[in-house]
């Protein structure tokens, strides 16, 4: 099924849950609603002849611009062969996007991820804790904001140049 | 106290009188099977895993930040540490999401070039892979013979970009180096060296009956399941699912070589078994020979890199590409905003999946049977931690 029809499809079940415009290119984007995203998931995993059973990544970007932090979710159909990716703003003082990760176990860890590097919080995921970084770290270095502090635990993250100039 | 059943669903007599309890056991950061730094806590029973909870991060080293800092042809030597078993790979990934955003075109000889570095890169890192398999179950001769056919392999990529793991070989737009002179007859002379030994190799372990009765039947990965945790590359195929990036979304000149997907048949034991996933490995090794020797023998003449300015602002944009690499289908998500700096870029790896799926895995196995179970699964860390 190629992109246009995907959206034709999503545009005919959500209505305006789904933006009028869809992003043309190798992997076609669709925004749409974040508190709608699991839903649309689901409907999009389930459905015959959409099948989409593979997440194939799940990425947050920082807008700091526009003010939002965008989810996006690169959806695979091995069954179909087709691709789409669905793009969740959300708000970025306070970024929340429903879990996916009851629809692929994979989103659990790409989540954490998410929430571990940029702050989104994905409610009902069953353990959003941190992934990469150490559990006591303060912020989210992803974000354009994020000061690196200048110690962790007694160790400088500062260091003198070995070039006396 | 009798016919004690524990929910991993092994029936156990226990003794009347003796209290039995889950045992948490720590495994890592530094254990000699783990490829690397990570950690695992494992709940047992007896020799039994409950299961095994990966624990990761060790190895996290900032590299999308990184990328945001340092600019889009800084980022390329970074790339090289993304899966340094494999580093070829990773430098077509960022080289490839660049080109998409920007629209160039790599001429024909560089895409030549990029197939032969990134096969060579694909033997010596099952190689690799193969070998420490066997390492980790206790054979290891075997890996002495893998790791002496990677060198050879290493010395042929050294001859091409000056360096034997991370190379920073490619560039936007195609390479940095042409191919040297003498290097198409010694690098076929080193395939036909190398072929027999795949064999040579399936006869001292492959078929070992031990080596079987580790793998076979253990760690078994339906077909639905890898696909719905994601696993890609070798462990997707060692589940029946015949899907290869270079041969299903077709880049760079791959749909000019002839070539097989070999997939997992269950000949030892269950389909998307260790051993069905460790047996793909073998043959893909077969199957990069070809590619090879195709890509050899037909180079075509001209430069090897596109022009490309300096100062690389693409247009904004979001871009996901994906690439098989060693480990598997790996997908380069990157957003320009139309400055120098990359806004984003996150690298989605074959190891992450890889990792993520062991606590589902290990429930029921024993202990022993973990480091058989990453070492199928060819787990490296850093790929996983970025």
């Amino acid at each position: 099924m190629d992109a246009a029809e995907i959206h034709e499809r999503l545009r005919g079940k959500f209505g305006n849950a789904v933006e009028p415009e869809l992003k043309d290119g190798a992997w076609p984007a669709i925004a749409v609603d974040a508190p709608m995203v699991a839903e649309i998931g689901q409907y999009l995993r389930d459905e015959p002849g959409l099948g989409f059973d593979c997440l194939s990544n799940l990425s947050g970007v920082d807008r700091k611009a526009a003010d939002r932090i965008e989810v996006w979710y690169h959806l695979f159909s091995y069954a179909h062969r087709h691709q789409v990716a669905l793009i969740a703003s959300t708000p970025r003082p306070d970024p929340v996007v429903p879990t996916v990760s009851h629809l692929w176990p994979i989103a659990n860890w790409l989540e954490r991820e998410c929430f571990d590097l940029l702050g989104v919080q994905f409610t009902d995921h069953p353990d959003l804790r941190r992934l990469l970084m150490p559990e006591d770290w303060v912020g989210h270095p992803l974000r354009k904001d994020f000061v690196e502090p200048d110690e962790y635990h007694g160790i400088s993250t500062r260091r003198e140049s070995l070039l006396k100039l | 106290m009798s016919g004690h059943a524990i929910d991993v669903g092994i029936e156990r007599e226990t003794p009347a009188g003796l209290e039995t309890e889950e045992m948490t056991l720590n495994m890592g950061p530094q254990h000699p099977s783990t490829h690397g730094v990570l950690r695992f806590v494992v709940k047992a029973d007896g020799e039994v895993m409950r299961r095994a909870i990966p624990d990761i991060g060790y190895l996290h080293r900032s590299i999308e930040k990184i990328a945001e800092k340092v600019g889009y042809h800084g980022f390329m030597p970074y790339t090289d540490r993304v899966d340094y078993v494999s580093a070829m790979q990773c430098n077509q990934g960022w080289a490839m999401a660049c080109e998409a955003l920007a629209g160039i075109v790599v001429p024909r000889r560089g895409e030549y070039c990029r197939v032969i570095a990134c096969e060579f890169g694909r033997l010596a890192s099952h190689l690799l892979s193969v070998g420490a398999t066997g390492m980790d179950i206790g054979a290891v001769t075997p890996f002495t013979h893998a790791i002496r056919e990677r060198e050879y392999i290493n010395d042929i990529l050294e001859e091409l970009c000056g360096a034997r793991l991370t190379f920073n070989y490619m560039r936007i737009g195609g390479c940095a180096w042409d191919i040297p002179p003498g290097f198409v007859k010694r690098a076929i002379a080193y395939l036909d060296r190398f072929e027999p030994l795949i064999d040579e190799y399936n006869e001292l372990i492959s078929f070992n009956k031990i080596y079987i009765e580790r793998l076979a039947n253990v760690a078994v990965v339906p077909a639905e399941m890898a696909i719905a945790w994601n696993l890609v590359g070798p462990n997707l195929r060692g589940s029946g699912m015949r899907y290869d990036v270079r041969r299903d979304v077709p880049y760079s000149v791959y749909p000019e070589f002839e070539f097989d997907v070999p997939v997992g048949t269950g000949e030892k034991g269950t389909l998307g078994d260790s051993y069905d996933r460790y047996m793909v490995r073998m043959r893909e090794m077969k199957e990069s020979c070809r590619i090879l020797r195709q890509a050899l023998g037909g180079l075509p003449p001209g430069p090897v890199v596109a022009k490309v300015p300096r100062t690389f602002k693409p247009p904004a944009g979001e871009v996901y590409v994906r690439v098989e690499g060693s480990r598997g289908d790996m997908g380069w998500f990157a957003v320009s905003d139309g400055t120098a700096f990359p806004c984003r870029v996150h690298i989605r790896t074959g190891s992450f999946a890889a990792m993520a799926i062991i606590e589902e895995l290990s429930k029921g196995l024993m202990i022993a049977d973990l480091v058989a179970v990453i070492a199928s699964l060819d787990i490296v860390a850093p790929e996983v931690d970025r």
